[in-house]
């Protein structure tokens, strides 16, 4: 999954000026998605950025872990950006869109609040489309070895010898 | 003869599945110089080949053909096509399991004559009892190496059971240990101590831990008696004119049928897929499966009650790190009636990886609720419950004809409803488990609802009468002499125990008749 790529080179200024700024923190341009710090950046394949930056707002907000940059949601949700996916991702987010605007909101990304985009969601959750972008999370998040450490997971321990000498044993708070 | 074995070579016993119960009847039966061809479904994975992580090894060993479920359990819901975790692979669900290796207790032979009548419970006394059973526990143990028993040290306790065990003892629980395990905790029988890497679930890099895999079938092998065909799926059980089975029909590797004639037919493909193959050998002789004239093959399914209880600390606990199941509590195992359910059940400590307990700790669940949950995951403590839950006629294995398999055969569907028993003695459970923690200081306690089952018990019950079930006291069909059942699926009655040490001594128990009988010229 290639999320960051040559963009991620630019300066905070030089990607504004080839992208807009969206409310939710990301600078969307004409084939990339990108956090605005610069820190990561995806180039689209086959989704429309726009689409790209909400599934990525929506994945937060179904998952929210404040520890865990965007970058890793923008991983977890990177697969839907296949030929394949298109049709169904697109209609989805336009879905979510269209909830919004039922609510007096421009988009799903223009709210501001975790909160009112949540309560989005929860009218949303039993359709077909949130359950499969729920479900893909549960591996594409949290499978990610790279997110691991931020949760203090260790992952894989046998190169290591286990933990016979390196703490299995090693609480100090028991009396 | 030495194997390998002619498929035309009818002085056979065909054993299907090679897990806790194939695998040892196989060894058990080659040691006594019976001829055995195993066929088993899944490939043959060592611990060289095992993975440290939870999604790749699942996807390695998982049993991943399809199958279908139904009734009010949330794993029907939540894992609509995932009603069991076990494994399809040389070594079946033993490359899995944690090793908790626990006997019955005396009164859970006779659950009907020592719980009395359960209404809506189709509750059965086994036809045998504890103290039948004995020396055949005592084989077992030997043969797993489990610790806590014979003269085998207990297993250094890890951070997540010291958590536990301080809240128990705080509770004023008494018999709380690090478990009586099917892991070494000092070299044994060739195989070397654990070395505490935490992925128990995953297959033991180290060995460990008891699996039939590198330890029964290797040794079955060696004696040129046993020959193991694996990626070898059985499809269905054929006999002749006179009822008797005479071999059974399976695709290789490569797709292409063959049939191995027989002597004796021993089924040990899981509790699911055990009555699965039953019912799919059908006849003209046999209209309703092979082995069910009573009508119970597939019924009485039992997962045990399961559930976990989490709990969140202000400190680190680490729980993944050491033995994914460390120690067991044992106080609440009696039947006491006065706490308003029948059986009992154990607590025992469980740590799951990061990617487990997003998928586990609450299905479906999403939003801060659950994500603050796991954003405490480093300081969190775990336990499993294993509690007996009430077999009941509706609960059971099906075939579902609108679903076929990649043979075009039927799949099984599972449907499970909790009985009013499971229900009040889980909530009991989730109490405890809760208060274990709260003595701790927990922060926020989470009772988290049963994973897709790892325990699957009691489709081909074991029945003193051939009414009321589908073996007699040997694992022998009671409709067809040389047919026998020799997995889970015997149990006629779950007990609140982890089964795996009981399937075992069953199969060991199996094979000394099974040489017997054959020496004798019956079979
Ligand atoms: C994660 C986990 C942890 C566990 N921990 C414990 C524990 O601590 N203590 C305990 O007592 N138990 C534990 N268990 C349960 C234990 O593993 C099982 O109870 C036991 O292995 C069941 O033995 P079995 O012989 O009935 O079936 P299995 O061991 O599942 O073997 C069945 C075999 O039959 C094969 N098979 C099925 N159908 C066919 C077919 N048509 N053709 C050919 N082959 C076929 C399968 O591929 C499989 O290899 C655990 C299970 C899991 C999943
Ligand atoms: S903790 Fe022990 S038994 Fe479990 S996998 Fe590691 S070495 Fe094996």
């Amino acid at each position: 999954m290639t999320i960051k790529t040559d963009l991620k080179g630019l300066t905070r200024r030089q990607l504004l000026s080839r992208g807009a700024a969206a409310g939710a923190g990301f600078v969307i341009g004409t084939n990339f998605v990108s956090g605005q710090d610069a820190a990561w950046a995806t180039e689209m394949n086959a989704l429309k950025p726009d689409t790209m930056a909400t599934l990525i707002q929506m994945a937060r907000d179904i998952y929210p872990h404040d520890k865990v940059a965007d970058e890793f949601y923008a991983a977890a949700v990177k697969g839907y950006d296949v030929p394949d996916a298109v049709d169904d991702t697109e209609a989805g987010i336009e879905m979510l869109n269209g909830v919004a605007r039922g609510k007096g909101y421009g988009s799903y990304l223009d709210i501001g609040w975790e909160r009112d985009r949540v309560d989005i969601l929860r009218s949303i959750e039993d359709s077909a489309f949130f359950q499969k972008i729920r479900g893909g999370l549960v591996t594409g998040l949290y499978n990610q070895k790279a997110v691991w450490p931020i949760f203090g997971y260790e992952g894989e321990s046998y190169s290591q010898g286990g933990y016979i000498n390196r703490g299995f044993d090693d609480i100090t708070w028991i009396g | 003869m030495a194997a390998p074995f002619d498929k035309t070579d009818d002085s056979v016993v065909v054993i299907i599945g090679t897990g806790a119960g194939g695998g040892v009847l196989a060894n058990e039966l080659a040691q006594k110089g019976v001829s055995v061809v195993s066929l088993e479904a899944g490939g043959r994975y060592l611990p060289e080949d095992y993975v440290n992580d939870e999604w790749e090894s699942f996807g390695q060993l998982a049993w991943l053909d399809p199958r279908t479920t139904s009734g009010d359990w949330r794993v029907s819901r939540d894992f609509s096509g995932l009603p069991a975790w076990i494994v399809k692979a040389v070594g079946g669900t033993t490359t899995h399991w944690a090793g908790a290796s626990l006997r019955f207790q005396d009164h859970e032979w006779k659950a009907k004559t020592n719980y009395g009548a359960v209404q809506g419970a189709n509750l059965l006394d086994w036809p045998i009892d504890a103290a039948e059973m004995a020396p055949y526990y005592e084989k077992a143990e030997t043969k797993l190496g489990v610790t806590r028993t014979g003269d085998r040290t207990g297993l250094p306790g890890n951070n997540n059971f010291k958590v536990f065990e301080a809240g128990a003892k705080k509770l004023g629980y008494n018999d709380v240990h690090t478990g009586r395990m099917a892991i070494n905790s000092s070299e044994y029988d060739g195989r070397m101590a654990c070395q505490q890497t935490g992925f128990c679930f995953q297959g033991c890099k180290w060995g460990a831990k008891w699996s039939s895999a590198y330890t029964d079938i290797p040794r079955g092998e060696a004696t040129g008696n046993l020959e193991v065909r694996d990626r070898c799926h059985v499809l269905r059980i054929e006999h002749g004119a006179d009822g008797r089975v005479n071999g059974v029909v399976y695709m290789d590797k490569d797709g292409v049928e063959h049939k191995q004639v027989a002597r004796v037919v021993c089924v040990a493909g899981n509790s699911i897929e055990s009555p699965r193959i039953l019912l799919n050998s059908a006849t003209a002789m046999y209209p309703d499966g092979m082995a069910n004239s009573s009508g119970q093959v597939g019924r009485n399914y039992m997962r045990h009650l399961t559930g976990s209880v989490y709990g969140i600390f202000d400190k680190p606990v680490k729980m993944w790190r050491g033995t994914t199941m460390a120690g067991i509590m044992q106080d609440e195992v009696r039947h006491d009636p006065a706490r308003g359910f029948v059986g009992g059940y154990e607590l025992e400590t469980l740590g799951l990886g990061l990617p487990f307990m997003a998928a586990f700790l609450d299905p479906g669940g999403w939003g801060r609720e659950f994500t603050t949950a796991l954003d405490s995951y480093e300081n969190m403590a775990g336990m499993w419950i294993v509690g007996e839950d009430m077999p009941q006629e509706t609960n059971r294995v099906t075939l579902n004809m609108d679903v076929k398999d990649q043979f075009g055969m039927p799949v099984a569907n599972v449907h499970y409803s909790d009985h009013a028993n499971d229900r009040a003695m889980r909530d009991h459970a989730f109490g405890r488990g809760q208060a274990i923690y709260d003595a701790m200081g927990a922060t926020r306690t989470l009772p988290t609802p049963p994973y897709p089952s790892t325990h699957n018990l009691g489709t081909n019950r074991m029945s003193e009468n051939p009414r009321d079930g589908v073996v007699n006291r040997n694992g022998r069909t009671h409709d067809i002499e040389n047919l026998f059942v020799s997995d889970g699926s015997q149990f006629t009655t779950g007990a609140a125990e982890n089964p795996t040490l009981t399937i075992v001594a069953l199969a060991i128990r199996q094979a000394d008749h099974i040489a017997a009988e054959l020496g004798r010229g019956n079979l």
